[in-house]
């Protein structure tokens, strides 16, 4: 229930940051009052993050007030924040993985003695957790605990701080449909109990659903502040970008060929040494994109990984074309050709140190064309390939020659691109290629992958954004716990609520279905297509 | 205050601040350290005057710079070799040791009357040795992640134990009167002088493996694998280079040159094998190349300032009468320096105007 | 076993030095920093505490001056590693050449001299316990401090609130940042007491265990100490073993060589060095099975707040 007293919660007026000479915001007003679910919403780069950075703490503004509770407030630091009664659950959840959770908790407290009173820490835990209804064990490490709960362990924290303002970061990427929903009982629940909670997302379905009133920032400025009840998607993704969007890609049906990628009862491990992918079988065909929807964390890294020969595949086979490639260099995978696009642009898909060049060398300087007298590189060769693509793929940068950590993410990812899919390639493993991007980008590289997919490539699409999976797949596997639990041969006659159940661990063959068609009414196996 | 400081990432550097950044870490190093030598009672002036005249004042003076900036040159290659994969081989000294002991021994158990085939035979020696002393440490970090940083060192003390062993012992001159060394080397035995000064023929190497450096790194497919490893392991298994093999042919090829260095001393320059012929060559290396960012160039301008520095620190040993350990002073205010300059590389300083809000 | 006592009670007195170095190095890593510099700063702790000692006749004064002096170089390191970011590494090693030479430097006028130093004071009562007795409570007073220490170290990391800011800032800084704690301060204040203890071990050399004052004394003893801090999983229980243990190393090569067998000098030198890569190895293997806990997550990992301006 939103109660607009006499004064706002919170009230930020004007908030000017800038950064290198970007403006990452510029005359912004925010306001939040009790009990009240308000949205801050944007494209990435909007500067969502740098003003809750702000109101957080974190960083400090150029200009502009920032009121609590009526009582003008200047923050320094996260401490002064604190005390102001604002918590933030960042989306990197700010938790040390190998303390435990209540060691967490107690982390940084105020009010601490000098000797740490587990005890009272515990107890207080619980009472937050009946009063608001979230459920974590407190003595458990926090890396033994999935995702959903270690949020759940952020969000005590913020509680357990008295706090009375909760700013939560993009908190849905990382949960599936179930677990999004639990989260918004959670913060009903919060509501309920008289706090403000900011909601910062560009998941419009979710925004829609959760929100009292909605802030749409772009570029740094705010555009409108609105009632949830006087919008639509339409209307908000339209001020998000300021022009019409459109929300189908023009994806034309194709007919999917023969296998091109069969992997068979992989058993991969991860870094830890424990096993991440578990006796996984899977098939891509030539002109179809195969989705791979779970939520990340099941082993979908590692699965890919091993698909494209950079980690070791313990068990079973992976046959391109037929050939057999387990036990094989990386390289022999590229020369079959497997072209991979990690998750991790910066981690190990790019050497951000080196230049444009060097990254397009990075997984080309063996090719003959490349080399000269078999031990040197032909570097006149790759600068000019270089710059075909960089122009092909529109990458905007600052010289060939300039390290690649000065390209914006959108631009690494189209390098990433450009290398990768230059070369024909007959399969292509994407992973969350469109995280992190604004539409146009992401639009950019969707299109991009359905070219490959029309030129005849087997894409493999490993999203946690179900939206996206959705909306491009030909076919979907569902994967939990290193596992597949099921393939979806028509994404059209699925719901999420499905999705969301296998994601969570349900196989496909447990789903009952009402209408009685596959099922022979003994019980026994129902079609694996609904 | 109307004006605050901003710092601001720095993504490129020209060649410009490259050179002279180095430049300017010295100087302030040597100022740092000359009010450390005045802490300690001595004058700086004196000391810094004496040690220039002594080591660039005359044309021997000169070569004796050069004489010791061969060792530096070819070890700061072997030690900046590794680093460039972040593969810390702080072992140069033993592995130095390590090429000095084969040498020796080739010299002992394979004699030969002709120089080519002696002085072949003990670079063989030299390098096998030096290589598989670099050997065991990269295949403890390939196999196990060994910290190489505590194997190599560790390996140092071993060494020269090692080398003592066969001075003192087996190996030692009867005729040495109370000081161990091994007999004095025949003349096949020997590197050629250059002119009749002590310059030998290990410049040529010297100057050789900075060219074979400059060319491997930039030019070849392996300088690239390098590079890569160096600047992200990840993104390198991603592109299909092999860590593990790397490193241990990496720590095998910069164990293999550092042995050359030793080699060289002894065929070059002493002649002999004693106890402690190296005062630390293989350490100065870390800071040879460390000072010269790796780059070959800067490896060899360094060595002959590190030349200047230790043949004038043999002056004012004679002179004045300091410990050779003022110059390790010296060096570690000049590493500090350099490290602290180093966030000038990062950084660039503003001084903005604090804008009225 | 009666032949055992002494050398075990001499394998406390040579592992002492090292456990201090350790457990100093202990803190610093576990806050994220590494400090390659100990076996400089051990130098710089002897020297400093044989001539304080030497010219005040008070070796308590010495050790608080070897402290001190261990603090005031650490810090050096702590802004390159801290502040600057730069490679800690090298910064280390820079520590241990000016560590080194300095304590030549200074030192060239005391090599050779003795002072009266730490005497042995037997603990009563506790002395007289058969084994124990003699092995851990017939030493001197920095000795029962090191006893001490441990323990403090031990309630401290694992009870008090500070040592839990501790353990989360050598994981996740960023972390320890965002609940408004100073990341860069505690790595700070870590260092500089890290490399106070590891020149208070310094000058339990030339104090209490020789008495005089000789170049290079520690004889790579900073290094094994390193080296230690792995073998101990970052533990102060555990780096009580392996100090222990080469002492033990250390003792039994004394010995040896005072029995004076035909085993050559030289050889018998190499012993620690060896017996620290093997226990290295041994450590490392181990780790591969993934046995034990890892290294604290941002060891060595320069941490910038980069937007504060």
């Amino acid at each position: 229930m939103v109660s607009v007293g006499p004064v706002p919660l919170v009230s930020m007026r004007g908030i000017e940051k800038t950064f290198v000479g970007v403006k990452a915001n510029s005359d912004v007003d925010l306001d939040l009052e009790r009990g009240e679910v308000h949205t801050l919403l944007g494209e990435n780069g909007a500067g969502k993050s740098t003003l809750m950075n702000i109101l957080s703490g974190l960083y400090t503004v150029d200009s502009g007030a920032i009121v609590i509770n009526g009582e003008p407030r200047v923050f320094r630091s996260p401490r002064d924040a604190i005390r102001a009664g604002i918590g933030m659950v960042h989306q990197h959840f700010m938790l040390v993985p190998t303390l435990s959770v209540w060691e967490n908790v107690a982390l940084g407290l105020e009010d601490q003695p000098f000797l740490l009173d587990k005890g009272r820490v515990i107890e207080r835990v619980g009472d937050i957790q009946k009063r608001y209804g979230i459920h974590v064990d407190p003595l458990a490490p926090v890396w033994q605990l999935s995702i959903g709960e270690q949020q759940r362990v952020a969000i005590i924290k913020t509680l357990y701080r008295s706090a009375d303002i909760l700013i939560l970061d993009e908190p849905t990427s990382v949960l599936t449909p179930q677990e999004t929903r639990a989260l918004f009982r959670t913060i009903r629940q919060i509501t309920a109990e008289g706090h403000g909670v900011i909601f910062i997302s560009h998941k419009l379905d979710e925004v829609m659903d959760i929100s009292d009133r909605i802030t749409v920032l772009r570029k740094g400025k705010k555009v409108a502040t609105v009632n949830v009840k006087d919008v639509t998607k339409e209307s908000l993704a339209e001020m998000m970008v300021g022009r019409r969007v459109v929300f189908q890609i023009g994806k034309t049906l194709q007919n999917p060929g023969r296998v091109i990628l069969e992997a068979r009862e992989l058993v991969v491990r991860g870094d830890r040494g424990r096993v991440r992918v578990d006796h996984f079988s899977l098939d891509v065909r030539q002109r179809e994109i195969l989705g791979l929807a779970g939520v990340s964390g099941n082993g979908q890294e590692e699965l890919c990984d091993a698909l494209a020969g950079i980690r070791k595949t313990e068990k079973g086979s992976v046959r391109v074309d037929g050939y057999e490639l387990v036990g094989k260099s990386t390289r022999e995978f590229q020369k079959r050709g497997i072209s991979y696009i990690p998750a991790d642009r910066i981690g190990t898909g790019l050497v951000t140190g080196m230049n444009l060049r060097e990254n397009i060398a990075l997984r080309k300087y063996w090719r003959k064309e490349f080399t000269r007298f078999r031990f040197f590189i032909h570097w006149e060769n790759i600068a000019g390939r270089t710059g075909q693509l960089v122009e092909r793929y529109s990458v905007v940068n600052p010289g060939l020659g300039f390290p690649a950590k000065m390209l914006s993410g959108g631009n690494l990812q189209k390098l990433m691109l450009a290398r990768e899919l230059s070369d024909d390639p007959r399969v292509v493993i994407a992973v969350q290629p469109t995280w992190g991007l604004d539409v146009s980008a992401t639009l950019f590289v969707r299109e991009t992958l359905l070219e490959q997919r029309d030129k005849g490539a087997g894409v493999l699409l490993v999203s946690d954004d179900l939206e996206e999976i959705l909306s491009l797949s030909d076919r979907i596997a569902v994967i939990h716990n290193g596992r597949l639990m099921g393939i979806v041969e028509d994404p059209d006659s699925v719901t999420e609520e499905q999705m969301g159940l296998m994601m969570a661990g349900t196989r496909l063959e447990e789903f009952s279905n009402p209408v009685g068609e596959g099922s022979d009414g003994q019980g026994k196996e129902v079609s694996p297509s609904l | 205050m109307r004006y605050r400081i901003v710092l601001r990432r720095r993504f490129k550097t020209g060649a410009f601040f490259e050179g002279i950044l180095p430049v300017i870490s010295i100087v302030a190093a040597l100022l740092f350290s000359g009010g450390a030598l005045l802490l300690f009672g001595v004058s700086p002036l004196a000391a810094y005057r004496a040690m220039f005249r002594g080591a660039l004042g005359s044309g021997y003076g000169l070569s004796e710079v050069i004489v010791k900036a061969i060792p530096l040159v070819i070890s700061g290659v072997a030690v900046a070799l590794a680093f460039r994969m972040k593969v810390w081989n702080i072992g140069a000294e033993g592995q130095i040791y390590l090429g000095a002991l084969a040498s020796a021994a080739a010299v002992r158990f394979l004699p030969s009357d002709s120089q080519v085939v002696m002085l072949l035979t003990m670079t063989v020696a030299a390098i096998i040795a030096g290589g598989a002393w670099g050997y065991v440490a990269g295949f403890l970090k390939s196999r196990w992640n060994v910290n190489e940083v505590i194997t190599t060192l560790m390996l140092n003390y071993v060494g020269i134990h090692l080398a003592d062993y066969f001075i003192y012992g087996p190996w030692r001159d009867p005729s040495s009167l109370g000081f161990p060394m091994t007999p004095p080397f025949p003349p096949s035995a020997r590197l050629p002088l250059f002119f009749g000064t002590r310059v030998h023929l290990g410049i040529l190497a010297a100057v050789l493996l900075v060219l074979l450096f400059r060319l491997v790194i930039r030019w070849t497919r392996w300088g690239f694998e390098i590079r890569a490893i160096g600047d992200n392991p990840r993104a390198a298994e991603y592109a299909g280079i092999n860590y593990g093999r790397n490193v241990v042919l990496l720590m095998f090829i910069s164990g293999a040159i550092a042995g050359l260095a030793g080699m060289t001393e002894i065929a070059g320059l002493q002649g002999r094998l004693q106890p402690g012929f190296s005062p630390g060559y293989g350490y100065t290396a870390i800071i040879v190349a460390w000072l010269a960012r790796l780059n070959p160039w800067g490896i060899m301008m360094v060595s002959f300032f590190m030349g200047v520095l230790l043949v004038g620190g043999d002056t004012i040993q004679v002179i004045m009468r300091l410990p050779l350990a003022s110059v390790q002073v010296i060096q570690g205010c000049i590493l500090f320096s350099v490290l602290g300059f180093e966030f000038f590389r990062n950084y660039r300083v503003l001084l903005l105007r604090r804008e009225r809000g | 076993m009666d032949l055992l006592i002494p050398i075990m009670a001499a394998a406390v007195r040579s592992g002492t030095p090292i456990l201090y170095a350790t457990l100093g190095e202990i803190l610093t890593e576990r806050s994220g920093v590494q400090n390659l510099g100990l076996e400089g700063l051990m130098l710089m702790g002897a020297f400093s505490g044989f001539s304080v000692t030497y010219t005040t006749g008070n070796p308590w004064l010495g050790v608080l001056t070897a402290f001190f002096v261990g603090v005031a170089i650490s810090a050096v390191h702590a802004f390159l590693s801290v502040s600057v970011g730069a490679n800690q590494v090298v910064s280390g090693l820079a520590v241990t050449m000016f560590g080194t030479g300095a304590s030549s430097l200074l030192g060239r006028k005391m090599i050779g001299l003795t002072v009266k130093g730490f005497g042995k004071v037997p603990v009563p009562f506790l002395s007289d316990i058969p084994v124990a007795g003699p092995v851990l409570f017939d030493h001197d007073p920095l000795v029962y401090i090191s006893y001490g220490l441990v323990l403090l170290l031990l309630w401290f990391i694992f009870r008090t609130r500070h040592g839990l800011n501790l353990r989360a800032v050598g994981e996740s800084p960023v972390v320890v940042d965002a609940m408004g704690l100073s990341a860069v301060r505690l790595r700070y204040f870590y260092t500089m007491i890290g490399g106070g203890m590891a020149a208070v071990g310094g000058a339990y050399l030339s104090l209490a265990y020789t008495k005089m004052w000789g170049e290079g004394m520690s004889a790579g003893r900073g290094w094994i100490a390193v080296a230690l801090v792995i073998f101990a999983v970052w533990h102060p229980a555990r780096a009580v073993l392996g100090a222990y243990l080469f002492g033990g190393v250390g003792a039994m090569q004394l010995r040896i060589q005072a029995a004076g067998t035909s085993f050559p000098t030289p050889i018998m030198m190499m012993m620690p060095y060896l017996f620290t890569i093997l226990v290295l190895l041994v450590i490392s293997v181990k780790k591969g099975k993934g046995i034990l806990i890892d290294a604290p997550g941002a060891l060595g990992v320069p941490y910038s707040r980069e937007d504060r301006t």
